[in-house]
């Protein structure tokens, strides 16, 4: 298993993890009535579940599994991949950060995170497809 | 990889890529305001990944890696594959731009039902292949 997938994975699971405590969190929000704020940890929950866990454990077994691209770079371009895990996962930890604290206190003019964390996932999703799409290939 | 995958694979791909996008314009949104009709795309966002993306490629995967009969048609009734790729991407689109747009509801309907008719091929397609090896 490449270096690399096993960080997709590992990284994922970790994901994982963190997006069932929260899942936690907002079910006892609601069994305790726990101060409306909690709420705003939702998107942040069903985002670190699909595109935490759910996306990045694909990105892994798909790097891994798809044919190789030739003998010289069986997994294609690996910059791209790697690409896509670093701007993927900067992007939705400063997601995890900055939605909560954006809607909870717009005062603090921290806008821009979101921004950046937008920008930063989508180079990071386009990266990864571009280093599996020419691995989609008949033999 | 069997030709079948490759299409679906790489249609799961593109939806994956403009899943993303939208994805990327509404969190933007949210912190820099750049038109609040983007929030509006929501619908088509949810549509495209986990119909378009996340079903799509597990449809893919499977026509390639499921196991294979020993004597030809060794991938099976690939036929019902191929209506099964169309009707999900027909419902998928229809489904999805039509609550982006807030077309009539039939637009919507017709979108689930060619969902639900692909699942069905898929699992037309699918089922024999889910054996022991060598049978």
């Amino acid at each position: 298993m490449p270096r690399l997938t096993r960080y997709f994975i590992k990284t994922a699971l970790v994901y994982l993890a963190i997006a069932l405590a929260l899942g936690v969190v907002l079910a006892a929000r609601a069994a305790f009535n726990l101060p409306d704020e909690f709420a705003a940890l939702s998107p942040v929950f069903f985002h670190l579940l699909m595109v935490g866990w759910a996306a990045q454990l694909i990105f892994g077994m798909l790097f891994w599994m798809l044919p190789k691209h030739s003998k010289e770079h069986p997994r294609g371009d690996e910059r791209l991949a790697w690409a896509a895990y670093l701007l993927l996962n900067i992007g939705l930890v400063l997601r995890a950060g900055g939605e909560p604290l954006v809607a909870l206190r717009s005062d603090l003019g921290l806008g821009w995170l979101l921004g950046v964390s937008a920008l930063l996932q989508l180079i990071g999703g386009w990266a990864f497809i571009l280093n599996a799409w020419p691995r989609v290939k008949e033999r | 990889m069997i030709r079948l995958s490759v299409w679906t694979v790489r249609a799961a791909l593109l939806y994956l890529g403009v899943g993303f996008l939208l994805g990327a314009l509404m969190l933007a949104q949210k912190g820099v305001p750049i038109d609040p009709g983007l929030l509006r795309l929501l619908p088509l966002h949810v549509e495209f990944v986990l119909m378009g993306w996340t079903l799509q490629l597990a449809m893919g995967i499977a026509f390639w890696i499921l196991p294979r009969f020993s004597r030809e048609p060794r991938y099976g009734r690939q036929r019902f594959g191929w209506i099964a790729f169309a009707l999900l991407n027909v419902g998928v689109l229809s489904a999805g731009v039509g609550q982006w747009l807030s077309a009539p509801p039939f637009i919507v309907l017709l979108g689930r039902l060619a969902e639900l008719a692909a699942v069905a091929f898929f699992a037309l397609h699918a089922w024999p292949r889910v054996k022991p090896a060598g049978a």
